[in-house]
């Protein structure tokens, strides 16, 4: 957790938010040597501001996509089909809220506030990952988000446990430690459903088949349309492309697939010997700009679920402060915090 | 629970307990993404949780967790009247845990220090119960404590539940407690919750004509029913299936 300044390598200090004033040249390069030399950046050190909004954007992003996927899941915490499955489920979600903490945490390093961004999501000012505005329509959708969803989300996270934002590449190992758990939980869910009677096979299959091309998205636009790729490859917050991802995942997948005994819904999906990876069929582009411009099957239920629950909790928040304000020698109220704002 | 078998606990007093710590654990978890702070969405799962933990062993202890939770029939589910109750707003849900985690917390903590058979179970669980009552009391505090508006929402979920608290000291077959002692100290702790959060004592009855003793006998409030057709619609829709 050291900082760099403490590790020897001196580098000039921002101060939350804002960088301190002096020589940006100077500052720019110290940055810049950092980078190269793999050493983390934390909180305290100088950043270009183009950097800090990169990170926030894509902290803020990743938070509010672990809150906004609870959603889909819950769907079906009252309906899982045994008290052991519905116990897996309960912690996969609590697990989710938790992730969705460490995000805003790391991300309020960076000088923003929880506050603020929870603002900017159910404005619609910040995004969350597309795939969360898919419906859960059977009980197989669990599993089939466990084993695609997460396994896509992990091969997009493991990368960023390198990430050379320290706050947000520690909170990464924690995240990614957990999501690998909940895939092979997914994974254990489909198979246990494909190798049950013919009707759960089929509602094991048919969840592949709606997930698939939808978990493929989740590696974001081709490289030659992904507007924020190269100069994220260059300040080592992404490592991977988007393209050389989805590659890894499909590669990962056909397999576990065929272990699965279910198949995936692509005609064109196929070894090449020559690659030395699999081919795979066009996504549909359309669809995923679509999504994104939220015009998918659910991005306008998830929305409103999440303002509700918001507004709904207003008083209950506002009770807790008012309750600490009163007590304020007293223990402080959950729900209750100093926000990057007022620290700054 | 290594020292007893099935065989040595009586079933119905299983099913009464068990039943209790299962239909609680789906009303909370029906707050998933719903809570007004995401601190509250871990806590309410954590709880959650923890009391699906303890249905699962106590309803083991009774035959199979999954037939006894999914193919029973409203009838025949032996939980209290309070904790089948619907979620209400957050403060109807707090004060639905406090009235519970009290009371469960000191039957857990008397069965623990017991040598009956369900010294081994409430000895792990009351830990649990510890914290939900904590947890519960912390709420009942700052919102009875806190705005005008928090504390009018407090004061009427703790009188609309006030009916259902008298059956938790009607007497459960096979558990060899003092009810009129346990009573007198759940009556004294929530007073002393509820003073403490500028709140009073409910004045209605705490038992009715329907409501004493009634959940344990299998009668149940009617959101009950749908709850349950929810919670066992899948299971029921593929006989024999494992999942």
């Amino acid at each position: 957790m050291a900082t760099a300044a403490a590790q020897g390598t001196a580098r000039p200090e921002a101060d939350g938010a804002r960088n301190t004033t002096g020589d940006e040249t100077e500052y720019q390069h110290v940055f810049d040597a950092a980078v190269a030399a793999d050493e983390r950046i934390e909180p305290r050190d100088w950043m270009p501001d183009a950097y800090r909004a990169t990170l926030v954007r894509q902290i803020a992003q990743h938070a509010h996509s672990e809150i906004i996927g609870m959603q889909p899941e819950a769907n079906w915490i009252t309906r899982a089909p045994s008290l052991r499955r519905k116990a897996i489920l309960m912690a996969k979600v609590q697990d989710e809220a938790g992730h969705g903490l460490y995000l805003y945490s790391a991300a309020e390093t960076l000088g923003t506030s929880r506050d603020e961004l929870l603002d900017k999501l159910h404005s619609g000012r910040q995004k969350y990952s597309s795939i969360f505005n898919y419906p859960t329509l059977t009980w197989a959708d669990v599993g089939a988000i466990g084993w695609l969803v997460d396994g896509a989300a992990i091969t997009n996270q493991v990368p960023l446990c390198r990430c050379s934002y320290g706050p947000y590449a520690r909170a990464m190992v924690r995240v990614c430690k957990e999501e690998s758990f909940h895939q092979r939980q997914g994974y254990e869910l489909l198979l246990a459903l494909s190798r049950g009677t013919p009707e759960q096979h089929a509602m094991a299959q048919d969840a592949v088949d709606r997930w698939w091309w939808p978990s493929l998205m989740m590696f974001g636009p081709p490289d030659d349309e992904s507007q924020h790729s190269a100069q994220s490859m260059a300040w080592k917050i992404k490592r991977h492309s988007n393209d050389e991802l989805r590659q890894r995942f499909v590669d990962i997948c056909v397999p576990q697939a065929e272990s699965l005994g279910l198949t995936l819904p692509d005609p064109d999906l196929k070894w090449n010997e020559e690659r030395g990876k699999h081919d795979f069929g066009t996504i549909d582009w359309t669809e995923f700009w679509e999504v994104l411009k939220g015009n998918g099957p659910c991005n306008e239920q998830r929305l409103t679920q999440r303002r509700r629950a918001h507004d709904e909790g207003a008083w209950v928040r506002e009770a807790a402060a008012a309750h600490a304000a009163k007590h304020s020698g007293g223990t402080e109220a959950a729900g209750h915090r100093t926000t990057g704002a007022e620290r700054a | 629970m290594t020292a007893t078998g099935p065989a040595t606990v009586p079933v119905t007093t299983a099913l009464a307990l068990g039943d209790d710590a299962l239909v609680l654990s789906h009303r909370l978890g029906e707050w998933a993404g719903h809570a007004p702070v995401l601190e509250e969405e871990v806590a309410l799962a954590n709880i959650a949780l923890d009391l699906l933990g303890q249905a699962r062993v106590l309803l083991s202890l009774a035959g199979d967790e999954d037939e006894l939770a999914f193919l029973r029939e409203e009838r025949s589910f032996r939980n209290l009247q309070l904790v089948e109750q619907p979620n209400g707003d957050f403060a109807h849900t707090i004060a639905r845990q406090l009235y519970f985690s009290t009371y469960q917390h000191l039957l857990y903590a008397e069965l623990a220090a017991g040598d009956g058979p369900f010294a081994p179970l409430a000895a792990k669980a009351v830990k649990e119960v510890a914290y939900h009552r904590d947890h519960a009391e912390q709420w009942t505090l700052r919102l009875g404590d806190g705005t005008e508006t928090s504390h009018e929402r407090m004061r009427r979920a703790c009188d609309a539940l006030w009916r259902f608290t008298g059956e938790m000291f009607q007497p459960v077959e096979g558990l060899d407690v003092d009810w009129a002692a346990l009573e007198s100290r759940w009556l004294e702790s929530v007073t002393g919750v509820l003073d403490r959060s500028t709140l009073t004592v409910p004045e209605g009855p705490r038992t009715g004509a329907w409501s004493a003793g009634a959940g344990r006998q299998g009668v149940h409030t009617e959101s009950f029913g749908r709850m349950l057709a929810e919670m066992q619609h899948l299971h029921r829709s593929h006989p024999g299936a494992s999942w």
